[in-house]
């Protein structure tokens, strides 16, 4: 359990915003499907009640590095304003790597809590 | 693959920042459209788009910056991943590297060499417009031209832009510290200027100063400006003393130039004297320019034609003469090509069979690590993925022997050069400078990237199949065993097959060149070579003006040296064997009615002690006595195959030689084995000798015979001259088994019978361990079939025979294949060959013998291993 956690600890520390901006863009295309960039920037925000913000500049790397690593695939299409932009889309690899950012977040999450519970 | 499109995305870089920009701009836009929908006017909705969005320029820069990123970290884990799995076996690594190491070495350094004398331009203005010009005459058709047919050539032809000449000369410099010898070439005042080369500093000799009444000026090498005279700029104008006439330097010839016919010259001065204005008297080679559009066969035939006319204008001096047309680089290179080509075929036969082993040890890996190929496909590597892995280990192997390769090449170069005698290596000054340039490392790059498709494609093949379905599932479940086992076994029986085949050629072809050189020392000299000295002697013409005076001279000289410690005789001669055959004359016989021109033949001096001294064989007559001398009639004597050409079917002694232009009939007294004159691999022309004391040189040879050895008698020998005259200049002094051994065609055959055979062994070496490679891997994938046979009751002698009969099967192919290869091969050099046959069958026998006996061996220890099989450990295996 301890080496789980600091494995996971580990993992987020190392890639911290980058590890939780690919779980909420992964998490983001799980629920809504297929989406554009600028759809998963405006979900985030509304999930989040206005909690998150996710800087907008910095996304399209972080999909372009995703799409590369093909968690998520990508296909130019119209809006519903027949505007053409670019979906992305989960892949098999893509959920299982949200499975794996799922559980490491839990861990992390469960670990910070343990420590700010301790008497 | 998404590394092929993360490169290819790198590559087309355009391509993808459109579609970047089309993105972003969509992005902004559908935030301008919510914006405004919220009821911002359209300037504030605008700006707070691009507010909230930050730099579009950095993001891009980001996105393509990430695929920059991901390709060397994914490329970053392949290598390090791969260097793990050759680091685990260290053993296959090292021998894998060593052994393409070994070819890819070989074959850069040869193709060095290869580059240097065949493929860099000679360093002249367009030198494939620049031919030779010789005379021919029955010695053969490269003899000097003489000075007024030089002149007619020039006057007469329409096909060259210039016509120049050369001579290579032998030169005395007086030092205020002493009297040296050194190499010149004499040359007509255009030679420079038809070569294309400019002086680096002063100027070119002009028109007209190779005429007797222009002022002696001389020019300097690069190296004698640089040795001699520091390199100063004032050399200009100064004064050099050579053969006691004053030359003013008039300039300085730049640092690449180079011109092999006359060696190494240092100093290069004009024609100038009248000694060869003589049409009978042939010392100089011509250098030509073809005019545009004229090819070297037209001029060719041009000049054979004014060369015809010349002999009908002037039948005393030209008559039975031609005319020869080489290109110069044929000329300058030419006797290295077959050599050299040789040479590079064994290196990448070496290197064909070093990719061979290493691609099969390399599917022999891939086989035993079946297992966790398979269980990382059932993971989920993706096949592409663990092809890169599996082509990432073959060219980090690649990577490491190139790196090995190459640097050992840098120095076997150097070493080589430095092995090739002094002497020769002035004769081939375009040797100087090779090393890894440009053409070379460009070799070197194909090589590497041919040896990485032999690494990585081997691999990827077996992977191919493994791929199509069956192939994982049963390697999963059946381990190491099963179909696979077999298609390694027919592929790497054909792959040793390759290896076996490729040294037998190597074999044979060092076999041969070995032989030929065996033959080429052991040839018949027509004297005894060991324990003789030679040096070289040139009096004063300013103190030794006459016929007598030299005759005395070389009289003191001889006794001098005869009384020297350890040595038992001494004699002169004006050319001693072993040299290149030019000095020639054309001669009549006396009484017999001349049909067409007369012959040419070599001519040379000898006094009476030589004979003796050097130990050749009297056949007829008898040799020269002491009385031979010039208050007696003149006599001559002639060997054997001037008696052969020209006495066919008479007896020789007692005729008279008439030589043209003189009226002085000789009298030939003896017939002598032919002593070797020319080079070694060619036979001896007709030599006619006639007695020094009647027709004394200024300069000649002094020749020893030692009782002890020969090389500590040149240091005395020398003294022993000064001290009978200090002003005698004397240089070449040598032994003559040195001139035997150095002589060009012994060191070719040398060096290429030892580098052939160096990768015929290392090719032999590669060949059985292939072999035992394959036959070790059959033993182990049948060691259950065995453990059944023996436990049915075989025998250990029908295991045996069960695996070396496999072993012998190949081994036999190989050889009949190698042998009938080889025959081919050896045809291809056979001007490489000297008094044997391609098909020499004691060679080929020996060759397949050896390979035998060593696949013997190597097929003799898995056939141990197999027959010490115990059959109950066998079956109950897996």
């Amino acid at each position: 359990m301890y080496t789980k956690l600091y494995r996971g600890l580990r993992k987020m520390a190392k890639n911290d915003l980058q590890g939780s901006l690919d779980l909420l863009v992964l998490k983001t295309l799980l629920q809504r499907g297929e989406l554009h960039g600028y759809g998963i920037v405006v979900h985030i925000q509304r999930a989040s009640d206005e909690l998150l913000r996710v800087e907008e500049g910095s996304l399209y790397p972080a999909l372009h590095r995703m799409e590369q690593s093909g968690w998520i695939s990508a296909a130019w299409a119209q809006t519903e304003t027949g505007r053409k932009a670019k979906y992305y889309k989960l892949t098999s690899a893509g959920r299982k790597q949200l499975q794996e950012a799922e559980r490491n977040f839990e861990h992390l999450v469960k670990g910070v809590r343990a420590i700010l519970r301790y008497a | 693959m998404s590394l092929l499109r993360r490169i290819g995305n790198v590559l087309s870089r355009s391509k993808m920042d459109r579609e970047i920009d089309a993105e972003v701009q969509a992005h902004i836009e559908m935030r301008i459209e919510d914006n405004l929908a919220e009821g911002m006017p359209l300037e504030q909705a605008r700006r707070d788009a691009l507010i909230r969005f930050g730099s579009p320029t950095s993001t891009k820069e980001r996105v393509t910056g990430m695929d920059a990123a991901l390709t060397l970290e994914s490329v970053w884990a392949d290598i390090r991943f791969a260097c793990r799995q050759l680091m685990r076996n260290p053993g296959f690594a090292v021998t894998a590297i060593v052994v393409l190491a070994l070819g890819m070495g070989a074959c850069v350094t040869i193709f060095a060499f290869v580059d240097a004398a065949l493929i860099k331009p000679l360093p002249y203005s367009d030198p494939s417009r620049l031919v030779s010009v010789f005379e021919s005459n029955t010695l053969g058709p490269q003899f000097h031209l003489s000075y007024l047919d030089y002149l007619d050539f020039k006057r007469l032809n329409h096909v060259f832009s210039s016509l120049d000449v050369y001579e290579g000369s032998n030169l005395f410099l007086t030092t205020p510290a002493a009297t040296e010898h050194v190499l010149g070439a004499r040359v007509s005042d255009g030679l420079l200027r038809t070569l294309g080369v400019k002086p680096v500093l002063g100027r070119d000799f002009y028109a007209g100063e190779d005429l007797p009444k222009a002022p002696q000026t001389v020019l300097l090498s690069y190296e004698t400006w640089q040795s001699r005279y520091g390199g100063r700029k004032d050399v200009l104008g100064q004064t050099v003393i050579l053969n006691s006439t004053a030359y003013t330097v008039v300039g300085v010839l730049p640092a690449e130039f180079h011109f092999a016919p006359v060696s190494a010259a240092e100093f290069w001065f004009t024609l100038h004297s009248p000694m060869s204005e003589d049409r009978g008297g042939h010392g100089l080679v011509g250098v030509a320019r073809l005019k545009d559009g004229v090819a070297a066969k037209t001029a060719s035939a041009e000049i054979a034609n004014i060369m015809a006319q010349l002999a009908s204008q002037y039948p005393d001096a030209d008559q039975g003469r031609g005319s020869t047309v080489l290109p110069l680089p044929e000329v300058i290179v030419g006797n290295l090509r077959p050599i050299l080509l040789v040479l590079l075929c064994g290196a990448a036969l070496l290197l064909l069979i070093a990719c061979v082993n290493v691609a099969s040890l390399l599917v022999l890996r891939s086989e035993s690590r079946r297992r966790e190929i398979a269980v990382r496909g059932a993971l989920g590597a993706s096949h592409a993925r663990l092809l890169r892995q599996f082509m990432t280990e073959g060219l980090l192997l690649v990577a490491g022997s190139t790196a090995l390769g190459i640097g050992g090449a840098t120095v076997a170069m150097r070493l080589m050069l430095r092995l090739v005698p002094a002497g020769m290596l002035a004769g081939m000054p375009f040797l100087h400078g090779m090393g890894m340039n440009e053409r070379v490392s460009a070799f070197a790059t194909v090589v590497a990237l041919m040896a990485c498709a032999a690494c990585t494609l081997a691999p990827a093949l077996r992977l191919y199949r493994a791929g199509r379905g069956l192939g994982m599932q049963a390697d999963l479940s059946e381990g190491s065993r099963g179909s696979a086992g077999t298609l390694w076994r027919r592929l790497g029986s054909n792959l040793v097959l390759v290896e076996l085949t490729a040294a037998v050629v190597l074999l044979s072809c060092a076999g041969l060149l070995g032989k030929s050189f065996y033959r080429l020392l052991h040839t018949d000299l027509g004297f005894a070579p060991d324990h003789l000295a030679v040096l070289r002697v040139a009096p004063s013409k300013l103190k030794y003006t006459t016929d007598p005076s030299i005759v005395v001279l070389a009289q003191r000289l001889v006794e001098r040296a005869r009384s020297l410690p350890g040595v038992e005789s001494a004699g002169i001669c004006s050319e001693p064997p072993l040299s290149d055959g030019d000095g020639s004359s054309n001669f009549t016989v006396a009484g017999r009615p001349q049909v067409g021109p007369p012959p040419e033949v070599t001519v040379r001096q000898m006094d009476p002690a030589f004979s003796p001294t050097v130990g050749t064989r009297l056949l007829r007559g008898r040799l020269f006595r002491d009385s031979d001398d010039a208050t007696h009639p003149p006599v001559m004597m002639i060997n054997k195959a001037l008696a052969r050409r020209y006495f066919a079917g008479e007896d020789a002694i007692g005729k008279h030689i008439v030589f043209v232009g003189s009226k002085t009939q000789k009298e030939i007294v003896g017939v002598l084995d032919d002593i070797k004159e020319g080079p070694l691999d060619v036979a001896t022309k007709p030599v006619l000798y006639e007695p020094f004391q009647q027709d004394p040189w200024n300069w000649f040879y002094l020749v020893v015979r030692t009782s002890n050895a020969e090389q500590s008698v040149l240091p005395t020998l020398k003294t022993a001259v000064h001290d009978v005259d200090p002003t005698i200049s004397t240089f070449g002094e040598e032994t003559m088994s040195e001139r035997l051994h150095n002589s060009q065609a012994a060191y070719l055959h040398r060096a290429s019978a030892w580098l052939v055979g160096g990768f015929a062994a290392v090719a032999l070496l590669l060949g059985v361990v292939g072999l035992y490679g394959v036959i070790a891997y059959s033993v182990s994938q049948r060691t259950r079939e065995i453990g059944v046979r023996m436990a049915l009751g075989a025998q250990r002698g029908s295991v045996y025979a069960l695996v070396m009969k496999e072993a012998a099967w190949i081994t036999a192919l190989g050889i009949v294949a190698g042998i009938v290869c080889s025959i081919g091969t050896a045809m291809l050099m056979r001007k490489l060959l000297f008094g044997t046959q391609p098909w020499d069958a004691p060679t080929l026998a020996a060759v397949a013998a050896l390979l035998g006996a060593f696949a013997l061996l190597a097929s003799f220890i898995p056939a141990r291993r197999a027959a010490s099989v115990n059959p109950v450990d066998a079956l109950r295996s897996d």
